[in-house]
């Protein structure tokens, strides 16, 4: 049992709904999650099973055919989901903080990186025109940028992949936010760069408390970095706990297949097995039922019933009729 | 600096093409200047004398040869029709039409960027139509019609504004030329009675020409600002919670200007030929109306020079759009 923490997010009941021209698109149903103060929690599924969506929904960022249609996100005593725009703003970079895959097109292109700290700063870490630029220099320094002055005024095509994403970690945590959400920090980096960009955002997020989410579609890089693990499927939260736990019991069928569907160093390529099937339609109404039925080899009758999650052990909770 | 001069270095083969083939075309173009010259009733002898004492009976290569090394020396020829040196006329006509050209451009763009921005930022909504309707106005409008219109509607009906006979009403005397635009000259001078008689003249054909150049530049403004607010450097911004006109000025307009500033050279081309119409419609003693009568009389001289100065301008506008672009974008400044 770990020490009990405090909660810095609590997501309870979200749904996220798409207007597409196809219909409806229930992107997000009832996903529920909790990440106390220091910790790393790892939102792991495939692409489109919602983890990017939930944390756009959480930041207040979602595209203009996105809906909440339901839940609760408390940071702290605010929900976010209940927060008008103009507040968000201010929550936005000072108490939430994101940063995002492929940093070079993530940082404006026209505008020196020191200036975007700096944009920052001014807007939510106190500083003043005259002070604004040293310390965009002395956050610059913080992520172990070489020769910080000098960065200061380069571009974000005369810098590499990893330095971008160091000056996109050096926005994020400008103003010491609370929560820092990762999405696919490492994607698109070589393996040496996602291990110094990981350690740096570890090594921020223990001298601040600061919690982190990890979004990533990579269970072997969760399973190294997250104190919990939370799978998410089709926009379904199916199993959380913590990442001992987790790897080593798994209850639901889909972890147990990712975690099948994961190279480790010592096992062969041949061991490795996919997950079989694709992810299920959700333009049909309501699927309030689990959305994994149509793949998993564990289904049964009981399936049809509506899916909620229910906890299988203290500190791990499951969203399956026939766990394992 | 030395991109500056490497630019203009490389104008000049196309400054060169420009004498060549405007001198052929001058050439080629159905009309005879002597004939003309001479009037309905000349003899063929007269008509031959004209011609000689014109050069034109000399080989074509000999013409060219003698027109190009009097262009070297800065001499464009002289006018037939008014008898006058035509890089005099150009000269004296040359800021008239700048000044009519500028007001239309800064007019336009004035009503253009923000009309696109807010279009883009307010997709869907009532501002968005207006930018289409004004949009699809511009375009479909010809300026003498727009021109028209305003007069009659400006002047003949509503009497706001005075008669469309030039840059100033015969009265009134032109300010001491310094930059030879009215406007400033008159400002400079102190004298706010011209000052205000130069711009109620210069109000409506201004904004004729405006109004054409409207269209493309509200069009590029809304869709680059769409292009960028959609992109993820925007949803950064956004997400380090920086104020909404940060967002919008800051990052997405001035990263959504670089095409419009690229699509600003070619709206002024399009002004600098609907100057020719409007000057006509307005009276305007710019250099478009003088070439259009040098056209009408065959007169090359001053067509010569008129396609010639364009070119020269056309040049000078493109290294300032350059220059422009270098001054935005950090990736162009590096290239060269």
């Amino acid at each position: 049992m770990m020490a009990p923490t405090t909660d810095v997010l609590r997501v309870e009941d979200l749904s996220v709904a798409f207007q597409t021209r196809g219909g409806l698109v229930r992107a997000l149903d009832r996903v529920g999650f909790t990440v106390g103060a220091g910790q790393t929690m790892a939102l792991v599924g495939e692409s489109g099973s919602g983890k990017s969506v939930t944390a756009y929904a959480v930041m207040g960022l979602l595209e203009t055919a996105g809906r909440v249609t339901g839940g609760r996100a408390f940071l702290g005593q605010t929900d976010l989901l209940a927060t008008p725009p103009r507040t968000m703003a201010r929550i936005r970079g000072r108490r939430i903080a994101m940063i995002f895959q492929n940093p070079r097109a993530a940082l404006n292109p026209i505008r020196a990186v020191g200036k975007q700290i700096a944009d920052v700063l001014l807007r939510h870490g106190g500083a003043t025109r005259s002070n604004a630029r040293d310390r965009a220099i002395e956050a610059l320094r913080a992520v172990g940028i070489p020769d910080p002055a000098r960065r200061a005024k380069a571009y974000p095509f005369e810098l590499s992949g990893g330095m971008c994403q160091r000056v996109m970690i050096a926005i994020a945590v400008a103003a010491r936010p609370d929560l820092l959400i990762a999405d696919e920090p490492t994607t698109g980096l070589d393996v040496t760069t996602q291990a110094v960009v990981m350690d740096l955002i570890g090594a921020m997020a223990r001298g601040s408390g600061m919690a982190t989410i990890l979004i990533t579609h990579d269970l072997a890089l969760a399973a190294e970095r997250a104190n919990r693990i939370a799978v998410m499927h089709a926009g379904h939260m199916v199993e959380e706990a913590d990442t001992a736990t987790l790897l080593a019991r798994p209850r639901h069928p889909y972890t147990a297949r990712l975690i099948a569907a994961t190279p480790t160093a010592a096992g062969s390529l041949a061991s490795l097995q996919s997950v079989p099937g694709g992810l299920p339609d959700l333009r049909q109404a309501d699927r309030l039922h689990c959305r994994y039925a149509g793949r998993c080899e564990r289904r049964q009758d009981a399936c049809d019933a509506v899916l909620t999650m229910r906890p299988a052990a203290p500190g791990h909770a499951v969203a399956c009729w026939n766990p394992l | 600096m030395r991109a500056v001069l490497l630019r203009l270095a490389g104008a000049l083969p196309t400054l060169c093409g420009v004498v060549v083939v405007t001198f052929l075309l001058t050439r080629v173009l159905p009309g005879d200047t002597a004939t003309y010259f001479a009037g309905p009733t000349a003899s063929a002898e007269s008509i031959a004398q004209i011609k000689a004492s014109l050069g034109l009976d000399r080989p074509l290569p000999e013409q060219f040869w003698r027109y190009g090394v009097a262009l070297v020396h800065g001499d464009l020829g002289m006018s037939l029709t008014t008898g006058q040196p035509v890089r005099a006329e150009i000269i004296a006509r040359l800021p008239a039409s700048a000044e009519l050209t500028l007001c239309a451009l800064i007019l336009a763009i004035g009503i253009a960027v923000p009309l696109g921005v807010a279009a883009a930022v307010r997709q869907g909504s009532w501002i968005d139509h207006i930018c289409r309707v004004v949009a699809t106005a511009g375009v479909s409008l010809p300026v003498f019609f727009t021109g028209l219109l305003l007069v009659y509607v400006f002047y003949f009906r509503l009497g706001w504004m005075p008669a469309p006979l030039g840059r100033l009403d015969a009265f009134a005397t032109p300010p001491h030329a310094v930059t030879g635009f009215f406007l400033i000259d008159a400002l400079l001078a102190r004298d706010l009675v011209t000052a205000r008689a130069a711009l109620a003249q210069i109000v409506l054909p201004a904004t004729t020409l405006a109004l054409f150049a409207l269209a493309p530049i509200a069009r590029i403004t809304r869709a680059s600002m769409l292009a960028v607010l959609g992109s993820e450097f925007i949803r950064t911004a956004r997400a380090s919670g920086l104020s909404g006109p940060t967002v919008v000025v800051t990052y997405a307009l001035r990263n959504a200007l670089l095409p419009v500033v690229t699509v600003l050279g070619m709206v002024f081309s399009f002004l600098l030929g609907a100057n020719v119409l409007v000057e006509k419609v307005f009276a305007w003693p710019g250099i478009g109306s003088y070439a259009v009568e040098a056209l009408i009389a065959s007169d090359f001289a001053p067509v010569q020079g008129f396609v010639l100065t364009m070119a020269v301008l056309y040049v000078l506008l493109n290294l300032g759009i350059d220059l422009l672009n270098r001054a935005i974008d950090p990736r162009a400044r590096r290239g060269a």
